[in-house]
């Protein structure tokens, strides 16, 4: 132990792994947690919607109205009004952040349907793909990049709107910023926007990955034209 | 569509030839059930199409339109293997088969690994007719296949299903709105008017030299009866051989002009009894293959007024004179 406060790399290994909740480590596995559980939801509640919003248009004003005022909420507020369904657990913050997610990627999926060119849809029929079949092995496909593009803002955005949750006492490493109301102490503060960043970044650079991996005639197309 | 009623017979190349708006091509669509028919039957086969279950019909007919609709987020090769894939082919066979069909269409193996994006128009129409020919259904819709891709490209496309035709022997169900492709292509030719109302179903030949009423005429357009040439044979034109001379000759001649042939019997020019100096042009045919057109365009490439009959090897037979042209013609007109 010195005399002074500790370096920003003293703090960081001391607080680590204390075996408490509130260790750097613990609350960064919350954060992972309370943003990655809502980007899948958002998912799996978008893609269905996205669906019927492009098979049935006239869904598709007031389903992205509806969205749109989600989108528009505070979530502070929204944090508190789900405390009274929820209570104080992490489903408080997921629920919300799942609605915002879908808000954005609802529309992701009907444009990147309707950026399937007509006259290959009309082949996948001509060529006797079931309405299934067609939708699974030809619209969804050329409909990814533009749903990958919408997840890659969806995921930034959630693993920076976790750390809100702090101040219900939920928001993973945004808890190192509530601290430091209570203590001008600037290494919880550092430490805390660091890990989001990186974990920002991953994130991106996975969906990066993935768009390549999964949607590997979109750069081709970019080589050639 | 109104009243339609036409046969395409199994194994000739049937084309739908009208203006727009005159339901072509949702006169193909309902034969495989992208459209159904509001009256009527339509039969494969002698089965109505309207008893078979859409995605099952379709998968046995091969289709072809306008911009290839190839899927852009597969390899050449799967879009080439598309109906065996749906057919449920185990998945090494139906690409030996797609390698087998990008050959077939006259395209090099090595762009089996490409996106459709990597290819011309042209290149991509080829695909697109290799995957309909995928599975060998027997019958082949094709919707303005060609009409996207440049002049010289169409040509070269059109020539190409000729030639599969002549192997493959599908029933073929064109639509165009190209009345130059539609003789060229068709065995039968159907012409539609607005509405979907048969103006006329005959030969190219009968088309041109008997339109049915005037809508076909001036559909037809222009130079009729010079197009209608193609359709008359050379077979029986009568060729003389006795205007030949090999080359150096410098002696006289009765004639007003010679055609001076090189050691190997191929034509090297013409020589005018008034300038027996210089060589003039000169144009060919193949008697039996090339059509009266053919033989009449080579007469006017030359200013001798005749042309030349060559074997397939570029050998000169025999020189169809302006007498022997006229002639023919003559016999033309007459029917």
């Amino acid at each position: 132990m010195g005399d002074g406060p500790p370096s920003l790399w003293e703090w960081f290994g001391r607080n680590w792994d204390t075996g408490r909740a509130d260790s750097i480590r613990n609350l960064l596995t919350d954060h992972i947690t309370m943003s990655v559980v809502p980007i899948v939801l958002a998912l799996v509640v978008a893609l269905p919607l996205g669906l019927a919003c492009a098979r049935w248009r006239w869904l598709y004003q007031p389903t992205s109205g509806l969205m749109n005022v989600v989108y528009a909420l505070p979530s502070l507020p929204v944090f508190m009004l789900m405390i009274s369904v929820t209570g104080l657990s992490q489903t408080t913050v997921i629920v919300p952040l799942a609605f915002y997610g879908a808000a954005v990627l609802i529309p992701a999926v009907v444009d990147g349907l309707d950026a399937v060119p007509d006259h290959v849809r009309q082949s996948a029929v001509a060529m006797g793909f079931t309405p299934l079949r067609r939708l699974l092995a030809v619209e969804l496909p050329l409909a990814a990049p533009v749903v990958l593009a919408g997840l890659r803002v969806v995921a930034v955005s959630s693993i920076s709107l976790v750390s809100v949750g702090a101040l219900i006492g939920q928001g993973g490493l945004g808890g190192l910023f509530t601290r430091a109301y209570q203590n001008p102490f600037m290494p919880p503060v550092i430490v805390g926007i660091a890990l989001i960043i990186a974990l920002a970044l991953i994130a991106d650079a996975l969906l990066v990955l993935a768009q390549r991996l999964l949607t590997p005639w979109v750069r081709a197309r970019k080589g050639t034209s | 569509m109104d009243d339609l009623s036409f046969e395409a017979p199994t194994g000739e190349i049937t084309v739908l030839v009208g203006p727009s708006g005159c339901g072509k091509t949702t006169s193909l669509r309902m034969i495989n059930r992208m459209i159904d028919a509001s009256e009527g039957r339509i039969l494969l086969d002698g089965v109505p199409v309207q008893g078979i279950d859409p995605p099952t019909l379709r998968r046995g007919i091969g289709y072809v339109i306008q911009q290839a609709g190839l899927f852009p987020h597969r390899k050449i090769v799967d879009n080439v293997a598309t109906v065996p894939y749906l057919l449920g082919w185990d998945r090494k066979k139906a690409r030996t088969r797609a390698m087998e069909l990008l050959e077939r269409v006259g395209l090099d193996p090595a762009l089996a690994g490409r996106y459709p994006f990597q290819l011309s128009g042209g290149q991509q129409q080829r695909v697109g007719v290799a995957r309909a020919l995928a599975a060998d259904p027997p019958v082949l819709l094709m919707d303005e296949p060609f009409s996207a891709v440049d002049p010289i490209v169409r040509t070269s496309l059109q020539d190409e299903l000729l030639r599969l035709q002549s192997e493959l022997n599908k029933t073929i169900v064109f639509v165009t709105h190209d009345i130059d492709e539609a003789i060229k292509l068709g065995d039968r030719v159907a012409v539609l008017r607005v509405g979907g109302r048969l103006a006329q179903l005959a030969e190219p030949k009968t088309l041109l030299a008997e339109p049915a009423d005037d809508f076909v005429r001036e559909f037809l357009g222009h130079d009729r009866g010079i197009r209608r040439l193609q359709f008359v044979s050379t077979a029986g034109l009568r060729l003389r051989t006795d205007l030949t001379a090999p080359e150096g000759f410098s002696g006289d001649s009765p004639e007003p002009w010679l055609l001076v042939v090189d050691g190997e019997g191929r034509p090297v020019g013409w020589r005018s009894a008034a300038r027996p100096g210089e060589l003039e042009p000169y144009g060919t045919f193949v008697p039996g293959r090339d059509s009266m057109r053919a033989a009449l365009d080579a007469a006017l490439l030359s200013p001798s007024g005749c042309s030349v009959a060559v074997d397939e090897q570029g050998r000169v037979v025999g020189v169809a004179t302006r007498n022997a042209l006229d002639l023919a013609l003559a016999e033309a007109a007459d029917g």
